[in-house]
């Protein structure tokens, strides 16, 4: 569900089969009527051989990808569970994981703490603090340049469970952020404890924002310099040059990012778990981590799939609002 | 150009089919000679691994062409019980004899995980020689045994005398009343800074350990229970429950145990026995009969002092009624996968591992309470640690879980209840009536009583 949903970007997609009727230019043309007869069919025949070629592609996605969303889809409407008897004869209940869920105190506030953890940590954090650093660079020496992105590429190169350890390291109570504030004689508060919303944006803050800048600089380089230039020599300031020429020039690179890390931030579950495990309480509870504890912990399958359901629901609303904002001719 | 492409498409179907082969199909290299055992280890926890590895040779060698294949699973008991629920979902990766939580037994057995061990049971003359409480806690709803105990335990207050001693608090000490403990720990903590006076579980990261060596030990003390075994209910809106609460409460709101941060820590129990107890800075807690293990020669964090410095404590009841003790007893069994191929195999290895030798052995080293009546007279069981004596009493005082499959979810509100007390984020009354109504969503309203 993360990356393999992604739109098409910039540019057509140069698999796709010609369009029909660009034959070859060698045969000789017929009657109108005969190749109206001829023509489609040979044509049709093939495009089919064309597509042969996907079929195991289509296949692969059919068996790994569309087929857990379709079974976990199906397992949403049992009471299918990992012990007890609905583990050896799961029922159909309809509706009734739904209807649990809408009941349930702790879905609004699981619901509640996803949408602040991607809007904050991806949408703001991420987007905000990788673009900044991209557009840094762009104007920082070459030394500095790589020395910055060596730094922020190597949260991302960490395996996403050693980057929980070491976030976790980082803010426990012990942990290096409250030395470092003890050095200065502050006494920093347990912060997965108090503060845990704050401690797993910031840890996933610091893990992804180096996707962002790679996105961003890659799509800086391809600002022509010949526009930037010609609107200095017209005048224009830095912060209108990056309003005005620079945004709307990246911008299918901008929506495309977002529509990724929105994604990827949606099923983060391995940093929350490290850190906080959702708590204390039900503080930190996104909804993967309801989901998983609803499913292993409780063992009750039929209603983790559920909450994976309406993820999956979230998902897609963002995925149609960023695909959108991409269609050429808006804006 | 064109020939390229030929060949690109014919490596990449060529590679998708041995995909698809590689995940359709079983594994054909599975001798059907393998037994597969199935059981948990942690870094605190090795004395079945090292059992298992002691009579694998042995079974190997009386059995010609039998593999015995032993997967230790690494992980906390919770983790442990999910990762062989999922296991049990295919024949392929099911075992053959596996580790087994007594509290999870009934509802595996109505998941058709176990295999109905009657008639293997008959042609076993040591079965003669287990307890009658401990067949029980092998038993399905049916009446049938679906699972052998490797041996039971009790719980009570473990205490510090050297800090006891330092308060001015005679030992040996036995409370009489929930005020007694109180009284004591704040004797320690207005005598001895830094020390933790009395700690007891809450909260959802110690999972089990917070009810079982916590919460029950206060709810069973009030006269109240968790469930009606006689018309079936589960208890709500208790006076116990709430009171129970109130006296988690005033523990951490007190702070006569640690902080509520770190009382969520899962690995708090490991700070308790390898560095509270040892350092002399914890005036006592609510710990199982196992916990000489821990400190033992071989065990997790070696203490020899224990011996000396250690007390066993009856946990009291609210007021000091009779029975004047409160303790909670629990237990692990080894089972027969119901999908073996060898099942006559399998518990051929279960009867071996659960011999008079191999037993007495286990129940020594992880200081367990023997089932078996021919270990637990044995002297070399007797002598294993100067608390065996104590810990055994505790059986008269002793409850056990009510046995049903909805009790995961229920124990697991308790624990909700208890985090939510600690850390205060809601009051008694509110996190007992948030436990209520939750019971009510898990059971159906037909199914509590008040």
């Amino acid at each position: 569900m993360k990356a393999e949903q992604i739109a098409p970007t910039r540019g057509a997609n140069p698999g796709e089969p010609e369009p029909v009727g660009s034959g070859s230019p060698g045969r000789p043309e017929s009657t109108e009527g005969g190749s109206r007869r001829r023509g489609p069919l040979g044509t049709r025949a093939r495009t089919a051989a064309r597509l042969l070629p996907l079929v195991p592609a289509v296949l692969l996605l059919l068996v790994f990808l569309a087929g857990p969303v379709a079974w976990s889809f199906y397992g949403s409407f049992t009471n299918a569970a990992l012990t007890g008897k609905e583990a050896r004869n799961p029922q159909w209940v309809g509706l009734e994981n739904y209807v649990t869920l809408f009941q349930d105190p702790v879905f609004p506030l699981a619901l509640w703490l996803t949408v602040v953890f991607v809007v904050a940590s991806a949408i703001i954090g991420q987007n905000f603090l990788g673009l900044g650093i991209a557009l840094l660079m762009n104007r920082a020496n070459r030394v500095v340049g790589s020395l910055v992105g060596l730094t922020v590429v190597a949260a991302w190169v960490l395996p996403e469970i050693v980057a929980a350890f070491v976030a976790y390291a980082y803010f426990s109570k012990d942990g290096t952020l409250n030395q470092v504030l003890s050095a200065f004689g502050m006494t920093g508060p347990n912060w997965l404890f108090s503060l845990p919303m704050l401690a797993i944006i910031l840890a996933n803050v610091w893990r992804g924002t180096a996707f962002s800048m790679m996105v961003y600089r890659a799509a800086l380089n391809d600002v022509p310099i010949e526009i930037t230039e010609a609107a200095m020599i017209d005048g224009a300031g830095g912060s209108k040059r990056l309003v005005l020429i620079t945004i709307p020039m990246i911008k299918s690179s901008i929506t495309t990012n977002l529509m990724l890390i929105t994604l990827q931030t949606l099923s983060v579950f391995t940093l929350i778990w490290v850190m906080t495990a959702g708590g204390p309480g039900n503080q930190s509870t996104t909804l993967p981590v309801m989901a998983f504890q609803e499913a292993f912990r409780f063992s009750d399958i039929g209603y983790g799939t559920a909450i994976a359901t309406v993820m999956l629901l979230i998902g897609a609303a963002f995925s149609v609002v960023y695909i959108r904002a991409l269609r050429p001719g808006k804006g | 150009m064109h020939r390229t492409a030929k060949l690109a498409v014919s490596v990449l179907m060529a590679t998708s089919m041995i995909a698809l082969a590689g995940c359709s199909a079983a594994d054909t290299g599975a001798d059907s000679k393998t037994l597969k055992i199935v059981y948990e280890k942690t870094d605190s926890f090795t004395a079945l691994d090292t059992l298992f590895k002691k009579i694998k040779p042995e079974f190997e060698a009386a059995h010609k062409g039998v593999t015995v294949n032993l997967q230790p699973i690494q992980a906390n008991d919770d983790d442990y019980s999910t990762k062989l629920a999922l296991s049990q979902q295919s024949a392929e990766t099911a075992p053959d004899v596996f580790y087994e939580d007594t509290f999870r037994l009934r509802s595996d057995i109505d998941a058709g995980y176990l295999l109905n061990l009657d008639d293997h049971l008959d042609g076993w003359a040591d079965w003669s020689k287990f307890n009658e409480g401990a067949k029980g806690a092998g038993m399905g709803d049916d009446g049938s045994t679906y699972a052998v105990p490797l041996g039971t335990d009790t719980r009570g207050i473990w205490y510090s005398k050297p800090v006891f001693t330092k308060a001015g608090i005679a030992v040996p000490w036995q409370p009489e009343t929930w005020d007694d403990i109180l009284t004591a720990a704040r004797k320690i903590q207005a005598t001895q800074p830094g020390v933790v006076p009395f700690n007891m579980y809450a909260g959802k990261g110690t999972g089990e350990g917070t009810v079982m060596q916590s919460f029950y030990e206060l709810l069973y003390g009030t006269g109240d229970s968790l469930y009606n075994e006689n018309d079936q209910k589960w208890v709500v809106g208790s006076a116990g429950f709430k009171d129970s609460l109130t006296f988690l409460d005033t523990l951490y709101s007190e702070k006569l145990a640690v902080d509520p941060s770190d009382a969520l820590d899962p690995n708090v129990w490991k700070k308790v026995f390898g560095e509270l107890f040892p350092k002399g800075q914890l005036g006592g807690t609510v710990e199982g009969s196992y916990t000489p293990s821990f400190w033992q020669k071989g065990g997790s964090y070696e203490w020899p002092a224990y011996v000396t410095d250690m007390g066993v404590a009856a946990f009291p009841t609210q007021n000091g009624d009779a029975p004047h003790g409160v303790s909670m007893s629990g237990g692990w069994t080894l089972a027969v996968g119901a999908k073996t191929k060898n099942a006559d195999l399998a518990f051929e290895f279960l009867s071996l591992a659960l011999n008079k030798e191999n037993s007495l052995w286990y129940d020594i080293n992880n200081s367990q309470i023997a089932v078996r009546t021919d270990v637990a007279a044995d002297p070399t069981y007797l002598a294993a640690n100067p608390f065996v004596a104590a810990v055994t009493d505790l059986v008269s005082v002793t409850h056990y879980r009510p046995a049903t499959s909805d009790y995961p979810k229920i124990s697991a509100e308790v624990q909700a209840a208890t985090e939510a007390v600690i850390t205060g984020q809601m009051s008694v009354d509110e996190a007992s009536a948030a436990y209520d109504t939750a019971v009510e969503a898990i059971v159906g309203s037909d199914k509590v009583t008040k």
